[in-house]
């Protein structure tokens, strides 16, 4: 059975997407902060990108960097853990953007009958920020067309 | 389908309800027309068809650039369609990450069941 993804914008600065994922909120947590298993799920297996690395430090003031890399070209995202609560919160900062623009990041699991409700908030740091997001397809979340494109870009300007 | 923030639909819609403004839209889909011009278009004060203007530039129906002691208006990009085809793909893309990270989820949980 699949359970039903929803996705919004929240308010003027924020994105939303949630499921019920059938797990204990512990696997689910171990699924995004286990490097690993991490790399398992995070891109879509239709993007023609791969994970180069992965590294992260997952403890409140940790850091993480993950780089991708689509066509010998690397892009890297990277930021601080501000809030780690095992098996429940997770709330990190995406600093590629430059710190003061960073986009916040918290992850909740709440666990009902051994399913996990996930729920990530995606926090820009103004309006036009995400408007902007939107407008250019340039998310950490984007759909995978607009993320490529967004990195080809990137790269071009560089 | 997408649930796109129902406050600002509801905002957009407020913004459409008034004839006045939706005659401001029709005439900015013309041309570009300053504060003043529409003011004497529509019979009304300056700070009437300011009040009007700033209502619909929140929507983002409309945007204003000051130019000097002039201030036009002109249609916005009006990002309700745009952004509501963008949140489409952003739930996709989550929706397959779920899945992968469902498939993820299950295998750990038959690994420590068979432990």
């Amino acid at each position: 059975m699949k359970n039903q993804t929803n996705a919004e914008r929240k308010s003027a600065r924020e994105l939303v997407s949630s499921r019920i994922i059938n797990g204990p909120a512990r696997l689910v947590f171990e699924a995004w902060t286990n490097p690993e298993l991490f790399k398992k799920w995070w891109l879509p297996k239709s993007a023609p990108m791969t994970i180069v690395s992965c590294e992260m430090d997952v403890r409140t003031g940790g850091t993480y960097r993950l780089v991708l890399s689509m066509g010998g070209q690397n892009a890297e995202f990277f930021g601080k853990y501000l809030e780690v609560i095992p098996h429940s919160r997770l709330v990190w900062t995406n600093d590629e953007g430059g710190v003061d623009a960073a986009t916040i990041t918290t992850v909740t699991l709440e666990e009902v009958n051994g399913a996990t409700l996930v729920t990530v908030n995606d926090l820009y740091p103004s309006k036009e920020a995400l408007d902007d997001a939107i407008a250019t397809g340039s998310s950490g979340a984007m759909p995978e067309q607009l993320e490529q494109l967004d990195l080809l870009i990137v790269n071009r300007g560089s | 389908m997408v649930q796109y923030s129902a406050r600002r639909l509801d905002d957009t819609f407020a913004a459409l309800s008034d004839s006045t403004r939706r005659g401001v839209l029709l005439q900015l889909g013309r041309a570009n027309a300053s504060i003043t011009e529409l003011a004497e278009r529509f019979k009304m004060t300056l700070t009437g068809m300011n009040k009007h203007v700033g209502i619909l530039e929140k929507t983002g129906l409309v945007k204003t650039e000051k130019k000097g002691r002039v201030r036009t208006c002109m249609l916005g990009s009006c990002r309700l369609e745009s952004e509501m085809a963008w949140i489409e793909s952003y739930k996709e893309t989550w929706d397959r990450r779920f899945d992968a990270l469902e498939i993820v989820v299950q295998e750990l949980k038959q690994k420590k069941e068979t432990k």
